[in-house]
């Protein structure tokens, strides 16, 4: 069992849930509220990680924003840092991937919030912010969680954009999903195995829980009605 | 409420650790090495950590995947190619230091499932006989177009005069190394894989391995050459310099790779 890497695939879940979620919770609620004619562009221009491959994702950053790139240049010039074959550079490809789980589900929450709420909310004289915190989030909050679960759970199995941006570099850019291709890849099954049903039970567990807290909020709500 | 904000400090100096990791080369230089030779490799680098106590890390992929990374800005510090073109790109490119060096010669092998061409001294001979005979389903090779076993084996066809027929049941796997891992787990008759990994992967266990002669595969080498990397240091240096050793030339023998044609004038030990 490759700790390493498990431990590295935590750290690439949690900092891109950590700048995913506020990104997908405010272009998410944008798009639930604009009437601009060009929202079905962006929509699809949102949900276009899951039609292509990751790997081509992974193929064109690497192209665009490797070193011998003019903005591979001007970040490392600037910030001191390659966004290929480095961390960062994992966490800004994961965080480019898992954009439409971020913001797909949370588009549909705040679709169900009525405007109705909205005008009532002017009317108690709630700013913004009040608006958003005691009236939105308690009604959406079941959409940001899914979109929460689901960015984590596929950040944990991310496979091919790592591959081509990260370049297996063990105890940099190895994760646990790399290291198990790279077993399978030294022909030793029984390291490849062990690695999978770890990572596909964490996965589960996480998923479950999400979804718990959900079922369990649901239950209160039939309860106190 | 502390418990709270001591976990969230927690939790935020755990997540921030690959940040501010020790820079690359802190750790031993990484060699970039092509799949193919992950059994020789992975053998000297142990050796070498036992005999000087220097340890390397290693990558391994296919040639053309890993070139690919060094001209888009990869930490490697030396690159072990299945071949000589793409070590020759990036001399080209200027992606290199110093001169490239020939550390082994390829062997191309050919498996077939038990039975299937028996005890033979011309493989490719019966391997046409059975293409001609409709005895083979699937014929497994690499990529012929960017993997060096791939176009060898191509090549050993075209020779052979089987390529049309062996067409029609061809499988053509991503790399040498998918070749393999189809050969010891799906449902393949025929296979053409570099000897390294096939004894890796124990196919003469499952099947008949058996090597074939380079001139099976005119026009076409299997001269791997590595090349120092404009990264390297000292310690990459001093590597480089003990793969081109009489110790390094017995373990890659060992592992069915050849030696290489024109010996090296940095023979240590």
């Amino acid at each position: 069992m490759d700790w390493n890497a498990f431990n590295l695939s935590l750290q690439l879940a949690a900092w891109t849930l950590a700048l995913l979620l506020p990104i997908g919770v405010v272009t998410g609620r944008w798009l639930a509220r604009t009437q601009t004619l060009a929202r079905p562009w962006l929509q699809a221009f949102f949900a276009l990680p899951l039609v292509l491959p990751p790997t081509v994702v992974g193929y064109y950053l690497l192209i665009f924003t490797g070193t011998r790139s003019p903005l591979g240049e001007l970040i490392m010039s600037w910030f001191g840092v390659s966004l290929v074959f480095s961390f960062p550079g994992l966490v800004v490809a994961s965080i480019l991937v898992n954009l439409p789980f971020a913001i797909l589900p949370v588009q549909r929450a705040f679709e169900v919030v009525s405007s109705e709420l909205y005008d009532a909310a002017a009317c108690c004289a709630m700013t913004p912010w009040q608006t958003f915190t005691r009236v939105e989030m308690p009604l959406a909050w079941p959409g940001v969680l899914s979109a929460a679960v689901l960015t984590l759970g596929h950040t944990l199995g991310e496979f091919g954009v790592v591959l081509m941006v990260g370049g297996n570099i063990p105890g940099e850019t190895r994760t646990l999903s790399i290291a198990i291709f790279d077993r399978v890849q030294a022909f030793d099954p029984l390291a490849a195995g062990q690695m999978a049903g770890f990572l596909l039970l964490i996965s589960l567990v996480t998923v479950a829980l999400g979804y718990g807290v959900l079922e369990k909020r649901d239950q209160r709500k039939r309860r106190s009605a | 409420m502390r418990n709270w904000r001591t976990c969230i400090a927690v939790l935020f100096f755990w997540s921030t650790g690959p940040f501010y990791s020790v820079p690359a080369f802190a750790n031993g230089p990484i060699v970039a090495a092509a799949a193919s030779i992950r059994p020789a490799l992975e053998e000297l680098s142990a050796r070498y950590n036992q005999v000087t106590g220097q340890s390397v890390r290693l990558v391994f992929g296919s040639s053309g995947t890993l070139a690919n990374q060094i001209v888009n800005g990869a930490p490697y510090a030396l690159f072990l190619s299945a071949n000589t073109a793409y070590v020759q790109w990036l001399v080209d490119l200027g992606f290199t230091q110093g001169v490239p060096v020939t550390y082994a010669s390829g062997v191309l092998a050919l498996y077939s499932r038990p039975g299937l061409l028996g005890q033979t001294e011309n493989p490719l001979l019966a391997l046409g006989n059975a293409l001609e005979g409709g005895t083979i389903k699937r014929l497994v090779i690499a990529n012929p177009e960017y993997a060096p076993y791939g176009s060898a084996a191509r090549a050993a066809l075209e020779h052979a005069g089987t390529w049309v027929q062996a067409k029609q049941v061809l499988l053509v796997a991503a790399n040498a190394g998918q070749a393999v891992q189809y050969a010891l787990e799906g449902d393949v008759d025929v296979a053409f894989v570099p000897m390294p990994l096939a004894r890796l992967a124990e196919l003469q266990k499952t099947g008949h391995l058996q090597a074939l002669p380079s001139e099976a595969f005119p026009n076409v080498e299997l001269d791997q050459q590595m090349v120092l990397l404009p990264d390297a240091d000292q310690k990459t240096q001093e590597f480089f310099a003990y793969l081109q050793s009489i110790d390094s030339r017995e373990i890659f023998s060992r592992h069915g790779l050849g030696a290489p044609a024109l010996i090296s004038p940095n023979l240590q030990h």
